[in-house]
Order: C-alpha cells, then structure tokens, then sequence
C-alpha cells in the first residue's frame, strides 16, 4: 500500500557508525516535557537527528508533532505560557541554556509553515530579509538569486523580483518561504505540514526540492500525509498521545523498517490505518 | 467507546424522541404564523426606522448648514470668504477673510498631531507587540479613562496647568496660547491614536511575525521590518482620524487657545480657531439672521467639509489595508 522509496546509500549511513563509536546527531533532545500552562503536551522525548538526512515525525492530530519541532528552533518560548523541560542539544550545546540567544539558534535553524506565510512585500524583499536582519553586508542580488535558484523558483520569478510574494500561487508562495530560510544559510530546516495547503503538483515540486535540498541540510519534516513521509524521508518518528494526555515518541527508526516492520502495536496500528 | 455508547441513553429527551413516531409535525395554526409574520415586520420596521434617525439627522443639519450658507455666500464672494486674511466679522469695519482661522485650526491640530502620533503610536506598538498579558490589563483600562474625560476639562487643565508652566519657561508667552491647547489635545486625541493603531498591529497575523522569527529577527526587527509596515495604512488612517478629531475639537481651544483672530505660526501666542469662533458667535449677543448670525454657518460647512474629506480619506486607506494579506 504505501510507496517506499528504497534508499542503498541511507542503509548504508545507518550501519556505518561515527569515528567515535556515538552517534554523530546534529540535534538531540533529553527528557524533553512539555506544557503550555497546564496542558502537558511533551512527556520525555529522547530523539537524534542525524545530519544531512530528512527525518519525518507523523503522528495522530494533537499528539505534539508541530510543538515537538518548534522545539529545536525555541518558536514556542513566543507563546508566553509555554514552559520546557530537559534539553535540547544542538552540535553539543544546549539550545535552552541561559547563555544563548535565541536569536541565534534561529538563524541555523531555519522553519517553513504550514501555510504559506511571505512578507506583504516584494519577493527580493522577502529573500533578503533574513540576509538583512542578520546584519549581511555583501552582494545582496547574489544571495537572492542563489536562494531562490535553490528553491527551485527562479525561474518562474526572474523577470520580475518586485512583484509582491503574495501575488504568487500558494505552491510558488511556500517555494518563496523555502527560498527566504534558505537565504540565512541555515543547517536544519524545519518544515511543518509544509504541503498540507497545496495542491498535489505543488507538493510534489516541494518533495523533489526536499531531496535536493537532502544534499546540502538536515531536514526535520511533520506531515499528517504517511505516503509522503515514506517517499521523502531517511527516517520517521512515530508520536502519539500518551495517556497522560501528552504526546510521546513511540517509535523512531529508519522509515523502510518503520513502514515495513514497526515493531510497536500502536506504530502498526497508525500505519495501516486502524487508528488516527 | 463505552462512554460513546451510554451517551444517548443519559439524555432523556432522546428517549422520549425515539419513541415518537419518525419526523416532526411542522403543521402550525394560521393565526399563529400571522402572528409570526406581524412580529417578523414590525422588527424590521423598527430597526429600519432607527436607522433613518441618523440619516435623517445628518440630511438636517447638512441642509441647514448650506441654506445659511448660501445666503451667506449671496453677501460676500466666496473667493473673498476662502482667501482673505482677515476675519472680523463682528467689528465695525467687517472683513470676511476666513484663513487666519484655518490657520489657526490647522496649527493647533498639529500641535495636537505631534504629541498625539509618535506617544499614541509607540504605546500602540508597545501594547501589541512588547507588553506582557498583566501590564496590558492596566494600561488598556487607564487610556480609556483618558478618552473619558470630559474636553472642558481637558481645556481648563491646559489653562490652569500647561500654560503657566509653559510661562515659567518661556516669559512672553501669552495666557491664551496654542501651545498649551494643542499639547493637551495631543493628550485627549492619545487614546483613540493608540487604540486604532493596536487594532491595526494586532490584525496583522501571526503567521508573519513567526515567520520573521524563524528568521533570526529580534522582537524589534519583526515590529519595525514587519508588523508595523503590515499595519502601515491602518496607522494612517488613525493618524488621519486624529487629524479630524483635532479639527473638530471644540472646547479645549475656546478656553486655552484665546479668540483673536490672526495668521502665523507663533505657538506661544493666541489664536482662534474656526470652531472656537463659531463658540464665540453662539455663546455671545449676536443677532440671529444677520450676516455676522450667518458667518458662523460658512465657517461650520468649511470645517463640516474639512473632516469630511479626511474621514473619506482614513475609509479609502482602511478598506486598502483589510486587503493587504488577502
């Protein structure tokens, strides 16, 4: 039923373990909870992310997925009632620690949402607005052009740089949000449902540029489509709600066996369509 | 599931259902549905007529406005009326001259403009943007207050307050002053500027301030690159709002503001605004019919058109930002 993509290479990089015996995980969280006031969303998630791989989280609605990933970019602190437990770790630090900027994480971990949501303002204007709230001070047409060729969009939008973004189709508007993360040159992007308001051509541009893009960054994906998650990912995190009312990590393992092979009745159960 | 399954039988009504026959008897009386009818019509009436009250009541007063004026117009050239520099009606040598009171109306309003834009607009920007949910609790409410005081209050305050501070500091300013009138107008015209322009930063969506966020932008560069060039016209048209509010402002400048007449921008010194001289007319033994009755009618439609023109002007600007994000 569901479309494997069979990866030799991805198999291959599993087995294959780092110079020093650990994992090489670009993220990490640590008995991660979760609350927004007294609603507990996140109960202990332990979860690696390797780099250079996109790793999709699927799940049942509200079992914490988009929380989860707004997690590694700290865009739930923004919400004033949310409140964090345990750690997460990017290249060996400790993004919640005291002593960094917020700001900061953000530049290197980039996000796209869930709907399409450009700047009312030119399409230059929007790739650069990263590039220019971090302070670059080189060839600005450049970055431009590179982004946006990266996000598969230049062509269609060359001619005219000063249209507005919202005068885009919704498929070219999501591209154009890929293009203005891509610009700040992050390390991981992360991607929330970002095909779920597009139609089926749009998505699939956005699947192929989310292999492209495999080479270059390390992508952590939610999408409520399995089908999706099986086409485009190395590796799926299954989350459900717990009984604590929380979400929880049920399963993590490479997608091939997570789809073929899951080893918990829940993941099963989700995975053929008895549940969620 | 079993909560599911013992749900319909914990409500009796359902029981009660299940045991009638299928479908529901809709079959009514035909007084009954006279009745229904009668109350459907005369509700509608009466919303219709209390909405005719205030058209009709603006139709009333524009054409009492404009028949005065017309005669009024009949007397003096209306060229001479709009561009003539000095305006005593009520002396002996007459001249009908209105500027030196627009000039005066226009001065006091952007007295009232620069006090009343950059705090309104920063404390707009600070309530939306930067105050926690309890600090806004307060805030919100006090400016309210603000906007309920009465404005003859707001004029004594500029009289017996802000004027003599403003002549400890500068010696010859004059007790009737612009100065003191248009700063405290700032002050009354603060809340509605701040109220409009927060409706205006709030409306621009979430999605966007995330999406500058997930950028790497501080709260700073999300409000300043962002929210507030989203908000733009919706600033304008608060800023064009108070513009209008600060023409049509009548108390504050007959009390504070003095009743002479003059061009100039010297803020320290008197000068009457047009409402401030149709107060002076009405308040004072002029007799009705006469042509000095019937200045204060031309000066009324010049002020009725002036706000006019800016109310249209905040509409135009409203209607294009509600279609900015569509």
């Amino acid at each position: 039923m569901i479309n494997l993509r069979i990866d030799a290479q991805t198999t291959d990089a599993v087995a294959t373990p780092s110079q020093n015996g650990q994992t090489d995980a670009i993220l990490m969280t640590r008995s991660l909870n979760f609350w927004y006031g007294s609603a507990y969303v996140l109960e202990d998630v332990n979860c690696d992310v390797r780099p250079r791989e996109v790793t999709a989280i699927i799940g049942p609605s509200g079992c914490g997925k988009s929380t989860f990933l707004r997690c590694f970019n700290r865009m739930n602190e923004l919400i004033p009632t949310a409140r964090l437990e345990g750690s997460v770790v990017f290249r060996n630090r400790d993004i919640y620690d005291r002593s960094v900027d917020p700001v900061e994480v953000r530049r290197q971990v980039g996000m796209v949402f869930q709907k399409p949501n450009p700047f009312p303002k030119s399409i230059y204007d929007n790739v650069a607005y990263g590039p220019r709230v971090n302070g670059y001070k080189g060839d600005m047409d450049e970055v431009v052009e590179t982004s946006l060729k990266r996000a598969a969009l230049w062509d269609e939008v060359k001619d005219d740089l000063k249209k507005s973004g919202l005068a885009l189709s919704g498929g070219q508007q999501q591209r154009l949000c890929i293009a203005r993360a891509l610009a700040v040159q992050p390390d991981v992007l992360l991607m929330d449902e970002p095909c779920s308001a597009l139609d089926p051509i749009a998505t699939t541009r956005i699947e192929d540029l989310i292999r492209e893009l495999r080479e270059q960054l390390t992508i952590i994906i939610v999408t409520h489509n399995m089908q999706q998650a099986a086409r485009i990912s190395d590796r799926t995190a299954f989350f459900t709600v717990a009984e604590s009312g929380a979400g929880v990590l049920v399963e993590f393992n490479d997608t091939q066996k997570l789809f073929t092979t899951p080893t918990d009745p829940r993941t099963e159960a989700y995975i053929t369509g008895r549940f969620g | 599931m079993d909560s599911l399954k013992s749900l319909p039988r914990a409500h009796p009504a359902a029981d009660a259902a299940a045991s009638e026959p299928a479908g529901l008897d809709f079959t009514r009386s035909r007084r009954d549905s006279l009745r229904r009818k009668l109350v459907e019509r005369s509700v509608h009436a009466v919303l219709f007529l209390c909405a005719l009250i205030s058209v009709l009541t603006t139709t009333g007063i524009v054409i009492t406005l404009l028949g005065e004026t017309i005669l009024f117009f009949g007397e003096v050239p209306i060229v001479d009326f709009l561009t003539g520099t000095r305006w005593t009606p009520l002396f002996a040598s007459k001249s009908f001259g209105v500027l030196p009171l627009v000039n005066g109306t226009i001065v006091v309003a952007l007295v009232a403009i620069v006090v009343a834009v950059p705090i309104g607009l920063l404390t707009a920007i600070f309530l939306s943007e930067f105050a926690p949910a309890r600090l806004r609790s307060v805030v919100k409410p006090v400016l309210e207050v603000l906007a309920g005081i009465p404005t003859v209050v707001y004029g004594y305050f500029a009289l017996q307050f802000v004027t003599p501070i403003l002549r400890d500091i500068f010696p010859q300013t004059q007790i009737f002053n612009v100065a003191s009138a248009g700063i405290v107008m700032g002050f009354m015209i603060l809340p509605m500027m701040a109220s409009i322009s927060e409706d205006a930063l709030r409306a621009v969506p979430r999605d966007l301030r995330e999406g500058a966020f997930a950028l790497g932008a501080t709260r700073f560069e999300v409000v300043s690159r962002v929210v507030v060039p989203g908000a733009l016209s919706g600033i304008l048209a608060a800023v064009i709002l108070s513009i209008s509010r600060a023409i049509g402002e009548t108390m504050i400048v007959a009390i504070a503001a003095g009743l002479q007449p003059q061009m100039g921008f010297d803020l320290l010194r008197s000068m009457e605004t047009m409402t401030a001289y149709i107060v002076q007319v009405s308040l004072g033994d002029t007799p009705q019919g006469g042509i000095e009755f019937r200045t204060i009618f031309a000066v009324g439609t010049l002020l009725f058109v002036m706000t006019l023109v800016m109310n249209l002007l905040s509409d135009l600007l409203v209607r294009r930002y509600r279609e900015a994000y569509e």
